[in-house]
């Protein structure tokens, strides 16, 4: 098992390095310091001193690939691509525009997404796993019918119109909740309770079908058929045989975004005004602050990659057959 | 000549794809596996309604990709023709009232009086002029009208005249398409239109000609009104949010579309290439699409939106209108948005051809010495098309949705380009006001939603007819 994980953490770092190559191209080479230096400062009038000093101040005026003037190690280590891409791989990920450290934002920022986001996911998990049993237990019915269509329906809607339609009703016509904010306090529930709601409501429509889809797989199988020939009850056979095996392809889909929990959601940050890393990366997408979306773009990545090693580890708990090889 | 064409490269692409749904068409014909999923669909009666939908848009969004510069009024004696710098499509020019009847602000559907109070002049009964707070009437919503009183009776009076002749044109409709089948099976058109009635064609007629019924009958009262009114009512700068509707249908569509060009060729090459070849070259592909997809996909979007920015305000000279330049970035968008979301489907791919060369024939081909890409083209390409029709038709939805959220980021389309995205983005904070403006959501709404449901049902019914495992069980 060790050296299962052992093996799944070394094959991660070659993807990590390409992740890490691929956002300094996109930063550093697609566009030069001096056209990001020339944009921020405004286009019309800016002076090659004024494109110095903003290089110098946030240490992009460094040769990109290989300082040939530094001493020693410095050849490599004193160039733009180490420090400012390869420090990522220690946690350091420079300032921010504003002056702050990115990686002390994004530990104190991680609570708040956090608050939002596993209640969301725990509860929106047993919600629409319980929905699509439902729909499977009661499998070409009219019940299953519509609720197939009001899913397919539910897709269709923008993700924007439900939470911009949730804080209208809820917070100003009904005046139920606060329309947004947030509170580090035991208060703050009135705060989460309404974007956790909509974050549930909003993942109805795909999954619920998705889980139905493979319910229904399941249930066509050979072993159920026996299973009801030796005179099990529906229920029975639908949670005990259907339920469990139906778990290892959901299991695939869900436990990669565990860890991607941490990066919070965009839009319901932004809207609830959530000090989250989401409404983070949505101020800094606005305000083209690079360094952060940069810092962002490879905690996603890393996080993405712990998610998929974590999906295979949840295999064997699920599915004895599955080894380590 | 009056008028100057203008090609943008969308309208290259959108043609374009159009043409290639053509040939496809024709491929799929000469394929009979291919002819007979597409049979299929054609007997699915939520995807033929939804195609019926999806055509109504696809057709608004036509007449929206073919542009030209107006000829301005030149004085006499001048040489030179003198164009408009504003690019207009033929859909400006169908829908100009609409365009250019902009009110001051807000105004509710139908109103004919503005939004907010403001102060006027009204001439007393004695004749004095007198100044008062009060709704002002609109400058041109229900400007016809003598006495606004007449309003309701009006716009009753213009919906009757629109359903009458909705009523007629659809039994036109009915009338001609029952003829055709007619005269294809050579039957009488009694029995014809009896057949049609009771769904018994085989292709969804019935369907497709109850669909046109009710678009007919919503959308002609709408359009006989939106002349002397504002159907869906104006926005805060005044613009009537139809015209809005139309032009978002065009973006729309561009987004759905045209990314699926860009994602295509990626795709399709490198997963057969993985698949096939195995070896170096599948770890190589295998490698590149694994690490792209590690990155969370709005992340990645946003870095290279942020940076297709910089590259284009750094480089002004390279545009010469404002519709180009929307334009270009309108097609970045779909770039970005092709290079990010290719690598499922290259998964998927991949699988299948691993698949297939292992089969007899593939075996065969090569054990006779047939050129790799020769089997490629003949053997394995066409027995993909299948996973290929299945993502293209998924896809178009997610994108259209996604474009409306990425507008919301400030990473969609540019902001002087009417979508769906920047509608919803303009109109957010209208439901804090007091009074409520409401009018301009929920027409985003509801066309979005008429979008995004229409293709989603015709991607399920594209996939129940060409997966052969679904094939089987029903």
């Amino acid at each position: 098992m060790l050296a299962y994980i052992l093996r799944r953490l070394l094959y991660a770092i070659p993807i990590l390095i390409g992740v890490n190559l691929i956002t300094f191209a996109l930063f550093f080479v697609v566009n030069t310091p001096d056209d990001m230096a020339r944009m921020q400062l405004g286009v019309k009038r800016v002076t090659p001193e004024a494109i110095e000093k903003w290089k110098a101040e946030r240490g992009y005026d460094k040769p990109l690939f290989i300082n040939a003037g530094a001493p020693g190690v410095g050849v490599l280590t004193d160039t733009v691509l180490f420090t400012k891409s390869a420090r990522m791989f220690v946690g350091d990920f420079g300032r921010a525009e504003d002056g702050r450290d990115i990686a002390r934002e994004i530990t104190s920022r991680m609570g708040p997404s956090l608050a939002i986001a596993l209640p969301t996911f725990i509860l929106g998990l047993f919600v629409t796993v319980s929905l699509a049993l439902l729909l499977a237990f009661f499998r070409a019915s009219p019940l299953d019918f519509w609720g197939v269509v009001l899913c397919v329906a539910m897709m269709s809607i923008s993700g924007l119109f439900y939470i911009i339609g949730g804080q209208y009703l809820i917070s100003k016509l009904w005046r139920l909740v606060p329309i947004s904010g947030y509170s580090g306090e035991l208060d703050a529930w009135k705060f989460l309770i309404l974007p956790v709601l909509i974050g549930v409501i909003s993942g109805i429509g795909s999954s619920v079908r998705w889980y139905r889809t493979i319910f229904l797989e399941e249930i066509g199988k050979d072993y159920v058929r026996t299973a009801r020939a030796k005179g099990l009850s529906e229920v029975i056979v639908m949670f005990r045989h259907v339920l469990r095996n139906a778990m290892i392809p959901i299991l695939t889909g869900v436990v990669v975004v565990i860890p991607l929990l941490f990066m919070g959601s965009l839009l319901t940050e932004s809207f609830f005004g959530i000090p989250g890393l989401g409404s983070y990366t949505i101020d800094a997408i606005s305000a083209q602050d690079f360094a952060v979306v940069r810092a962002m773009v490879f905690i996603g990545s890393v996080l993405y990659i712990v998610g998929l090693i974590l999906t295979d580890i949840s295999y064997t708990f699920v599915d004895p057959r599955i080894r380590f090889e | 000549m009056t008028f100057l064409p203008v090609l943008l490269w969308s309208d290259v692409l959108i043609w374009l794809l159009v043409f290639a749904a053509a040939v496809l068409g024709a491929l799929s014909a000469r394929n009979p596996p291919l002819r007979s999923a597409w049979r299929r669909v054609g007997r699915s009666r939520p995807g033929m309604v939804a195609a019926t939908v999806l055509a109504a848009f696809v057709l608004v969004g036509l007449l929206d990709s073919l542009h030209y510069r107006p000829r301005l009024e030149s004085r006499e004696g001048d040489q030179q023709a003198v164009y408009a710098i504003e690019v207009l499509s033929v859909l400006d020019a169908v829908a100009t009232p609409l365009r250019t009847r902009n009110e001051k602000t807000y105004s509710s559907p139908l109103a004919t009086r503005a939004y907010a109070k403001e102060a006027i002049e009204v001439r007393a009964a004695d004749g004095s002029l007198r100044q008062t707070r009060d709704f002002p009437r609109l400058k041109y919503g229900g400007r016809h009208l003598e006495n606004e009183a007449r309003r309701d009776a009006d716009i009753a009076r213009q919906v009757l005249v629109a359903e009458l002749l909705a009523t007629l044109v659809f039994a036109g409709l009915a009338v001609g398409c029952a003829a055709l089948w007619a005269r294809r099976n050579g039957c009488s058109v009694h029995q014809a239109g009896r057949a049609l009635w009771r769904g018994e064609t085989d292709f969804a007629w019935r369907a497709v000609l109850a669909t046109l019924g009710v678009l007919l009958l919503l959308l002609l009262p709408v359009a006989a009104l939106c002349v002397d009114y504002h159907v869906f009512g104006t926005d805060k700068v005044g613009q009537d949010v139809f015209y809005q509707i139309l032009k978002s249908v065009r973006t729309a569509l561009v987004i759905g579309l045209v990314t699926t060009l860009v994602m295509l060729p990626l795709a399709v090459l490198l997963g057969i290439l993985a698949g096939y070849f195995r070896g170096w070259v599948d770890d190589l592909i295998q490698y590149l699409y694994t690490t792209l997809s590690s990155i969370p996909g709005v992340l990645l979007i946003a870095a290279a939106v942020l940076m297709m920015q910089v590259i284009i305000d750094t480089h002004p000279q390279w545009f010469a209108t404002a519709a180009e330049r929307a334009d270009l970035r309108l097609l970045a968008l779909c770039c970005i948005l092709g290079v990010t979301s290719w690598t499922g489907l290259c998964r998927l791919l991949r699988g299948e051809t691993l698949k297939l060369r292992e089969l007899e024939y593939i075996q065969a081909a090569q054990a006779f010495g047939v050129a790799d890409l020769r089997i490629i083209l003949r053997h394995i390409l066409p027995n993909l098309m299948h996973i290929v029709v299945i993502a293209l038709v998924m896809d178009f939805s997610s994108l259209v949705l996604a474009e409306a959220v990425l507008s919301y980021v400030g990473i969609g389309v540019d902001p002087t380009m009417i979508s769906f995205g920047t509608m919803i983005n303009n109109a957010r904070m209208e439901l804090a006001r007091e009074p409520l403006v409401w009018w301009s959501l929920a027409a985003a709404f509801v066309f979005m939603f008429a979008l995004v449901l229409a293709a989603n049902l015709l991607a399920d019914a594209v996939r129940d007819a060409f997966d052969p495992r679904l094939a089987g069980s029903s």
